[in-house]
């Protein structure tokens, strides 16, 4: 650089430092401004002047389901212009819970939100949902009593009920009856009939079909390696285990229970080859899989399905038959900005009438309405024999999928010492030891 | 009167009033003025969407905030403590560094052996352009779902591999390979648009200095050590800052593909960020890794510009 040059900057070096000692506050003041624009937001008092406008997330995007709730909502608008001026159902698909919790970080707390029953322990003990026990029972024909004990009891503190599991979907076996026939497997009816339904036979059947047909044998309802509670949970409980204890505070992945579960899981997928490995992919729907666990939400995709199905009851395990119900909710966030309103709309939004309206889509947790007349409409993929045998029978005595009050802080470091295990030579045991390690490090704390 | 000398573009100089002459200082000062207009809204934005957040990140840092809950306690540096003996944080800083170095190397030295080619006058080198730069404009949601299904133990590598009479390997739940995989399964999506810079590169390079370095006897390794090398440096460096930038802040194909498994073996630091932040709803130690991930970015990138001088053509 030439003096002559240096000196042409150095000319200008004044009011170029002017101006950015200008532009910083500046541009800081519009910052803080545009930051201060998210939380000058309705008033939080739960009295505001007028109607307000109330909005819920859910974890829907399908048209039906928007159909129903709008229904709903119009209604509370036509009977409480006074209170409520609308309502929107803000459909957030991808990532639900992050964008949940963005939302609620950001100071844009929904008035009301869908919780899947993983987060329920959570939601409930950290005081996300408010009690809604007092709305409920003082709104006209609610007819609490009607709700199913054990649907409720995930969203239920000792102060009350905390959020309304709508959806009750009791999981059970899909199998692909074609392929089954194909490898001459016994039908699975007829091994219900003769009392031999148990997850032992399942898996030989899965297994002889996979080796025979060149399919995958069974499909657990997620991935073991990353969603290990979705995929594991509501499987482990027919062998009378459980990841921690009553209270959620005491970790037991190496009880003796969880050891023998999971000592057959890995003998299933990498012994025997009838579950598929973590790391292969495989569609039910097109015919590329043996058996399947999942809900009856899964039916939907079946309808078209070019092959013969059938949808039967989870089998018998060593600490007998459990059944199993998967649930999504719904609460009231104590952070919203109207909860007051926002709970007597709840309140209007899951009574008998509107309940026989969303079962449409989402089996109620309603003993009323647990009938085949209701459930029909629900899955219309399904025979009236599937829906009593593994649908009715099931979700009035089923026990929810366990969530656990600090669930999201032990999801990832349990996931991590589980991932020992998807390999053929695996130690089990030392597996579960860690996994136990980690999640009583933070379930203790 | 004294005169001061400035350079003309073509390097002779002109004379003009010094400082304090009227005219000429409202003259620099409108001239200045121009420049902050043009400067200011870039400026202005990188202080609103970057400085300001940036701000907030510390401040947040210094707090418990569990956002479900409505917590926000002031801890102080309890998160930045708490980072200094973390060796989840450390372990993923280390992933994060063989990824970016993987990712680099790879990607530079076949974006540049592919430029090369393409550099040739050879019959179908538009086709060949085109495959390897469409990765770039397709999305890389779809891009890594494709992939996830090619590298499924029972996917079509490993379909391909079987015909070959070979046992194709679980490629994303083995913990020594899950890494490499998703760096090339990356390296793919970004290859063509490093392709196509040091393409031009290439093409900017004067052909009178070639010409005259065979003349001189040269041959064609040493030309291209000698001269096309040396004056693509420039790119060579944007390329790589580039890169290195894209590596720091990988999400997406760890997302799909992984979830950071199997253990920790792709857990890099921004993935330990957002899992910290939405799966453990633990934002203020999010926020920690956040202003640590910028000062290792920041520290990266002035050791590669101060380090510029020595190796990149025409910096002096």
């Amino acid at each position: 650089m030439t003096t002559a040059s240096r000196e042409d900057l150095h000319m200008t070096r004044p009011i170029t430092r002017r101006a950015l000692l200008a532009a910083v506050p500046a541009a800081g003041l519009a910052g803080l401004t545009l930051a201060s624009c998210s939380a000058d937001g309705d008033s939080t008092d739960g009295a505001p002047d007028g109607p307000v406008e109330l909005r819920m997330t859910v974890w829907s995007a399908n048209d039906g389901h928007h159909a129903i709730f709008n229904q709903i909502a119009d209604a509370y608008i036509e009977a409480n212009p006074d209170k409520v001026s609308a309502v929107s159902f803000e459909a957030l698909t991808d990532g639900y819970v992050d964008a949940l919790t963005t939302q609620i970080a950001g100071n844009e707390a929904p008035d009301m939100a869908w919780a899947m029953e993983s987060f329920a322990a959570q939601f409930v003990a950290a005081g996300v949902f408010t009690n809604l026990t007092p709305t409920f029972e003082a709104a006209d024909g609610y007819e609490y009593d009607d709700l199913i004990p054990g649907a409720i009891g995930l969203w239920s503190s000792d102060d009350g009920l905390h959020g309304y599991p709508f959806s009750n979907s009791p999981f059970g076996i899909y199998v692909n009856n074609d392929l089954l026939a194909a490898a001459g497997q016994p039908d699975p009816r007829d091994l219900i009939a003769s009392g031999d339904w148990t997850w032992d036979t399942l898996m030989e059947l899965s297994a002889a079909t996979a080796a025979s047909q060149g399919v995958a044998g069974f499909q657990p309802p997620a991935d073991a390696a990353t969603a290990w509670n979705d995929a594991l949970a509501p499987m482990w409980l027919s062998w009378g285990a459980s990841a921690w204890s009553e209270d959620g505070s005491t970790a037991t992945f190496t009880s003796a229970e969880m050891v023998e579960f999971f000592t057959w899981y890995h003998d299933q997928v990498y012994g025997k080859l009838a579950i598929i490995a973590p790391g292969e992919e495989y569609d039910f729907a097109t015919g590329q899989i043996a058996t399947r666990m999942s809900q009856l939400s899964a039916s939907t995709g079946l309808a078209e399905a070019g092959f013969a199905w059938d949808f039967l009851p989870l089998p018998e395990g060593p600490a007998g038959t459990v059944p199993v119900v998967g649930q999504g909710g719904v609460g009231v966030l104590t952070q919203g900005p109207n909860p007051v309103i926002a709970a007597d709309f709840l309140a209007f939004f899951t009574n008998p009438d509107n309940s026989r309206l969303l079962a449409q889509f989402f089996p109620p947790p309603r003993t009323s309405l647990l009938n085949l007349e209701t459930l029909a409409a629900a899955a219309p993929a399904l025979t009236q024999t599937q829906l009593q045998g593994t649908i009715i029978d099931q979700a009035s005595a089923a026990v929810t999928k366990p969530g656990n009050p600090k669930m999201s802080e032990i999801s990832d470091p349990v996931r991590i010492a589980l991932d020992a295990l998807w390999t053929a030579d695996a130690d089990v045991e030392a597996a579960l030891g860690a996994a136990n390690d980690a999640a009583q490090a933070l379930l203790g704390a | 009167m004294s005169t001061q000398a400035s350079r003309l573009p073509g390097g002779g100089t002109h004379r003009r009033p010094a400082p304090g002459g009227g005219t000429s200082k409202r003259l620099a000062r409108i001239d200045a003025a121009i420049g902050m207009a043009f400067v200011a809204p870039v400026l202005i934005g990188a202080i609103v969407l970057g400085l300001v957040p940036f701000g907030y990140v510390v401040w947040y840092a210094l707090h418990d905030w569990q956002p479900l809950t409505g917590q926000f306690t002031w801890v102080g540096s309890e998160n930045f403590t708490r980072l200094l003996t973390d060796g989840d944080v450390w372990g993923s800083l280390l992933t994060t560094f063989k990824f970016a170095a993987l990712l680099m190397v790879l990607n530079v030295t076949l974006a540049m052996g592919l430029a090369i080619l393409l550099n040739q006058k050879l019959p179908g080198t538009a086709t060949f352009r085109t495959f390897f730069f469409s990765p770039v404009i397709v999305s890389t949601v779809a891009w890594v779902l494709i992939w996830n299904f090619l590298v499924a133990k029972n996917g079509g590598i490993n379909g391909v591999l079987a015909m070959l009479g070979i046992t194709g390997p679980n490629w994303l739940r083995d913990a020594s390979l899950a890494l490499p995989t998703v760096v090339v399964i990356q390296v793919f999506k970004g290859v063509g648009m490093n392709m196509i810079l040091f393409l031009a590169a290439l093409q900017n390079v004067p052909a009178e200095l070639k010409e005259a370095a065979r003349i001189d006897g040269a041959r064609a390794t040493r030309v291209f050590r000698s001269i096309t090398l040396p004056l693509m440096t420039p790119t060579i460096l944007l390329v790589t800052m580039l890169t290195m930038v894209g590596a720091m802040d990988v999400f997406a194909p760890i997302q799909i593909l992984t979830e950071g498994g199997p253990g920790r073996s792709t857990t890099v630091i921004s993935y330990l960020l957002y899992r910290t932040a939405f799966v453990q709803q633990d934002f203020g130690y999010a926020s920690a890794i956040g202003v640590l991930l910028f000062f290792v970015m920041l520290g990266l990138a002035v050791l590669q510009w101060s380090t510029r001088k020595r190796w990149v053509h025409d910096e002096v």
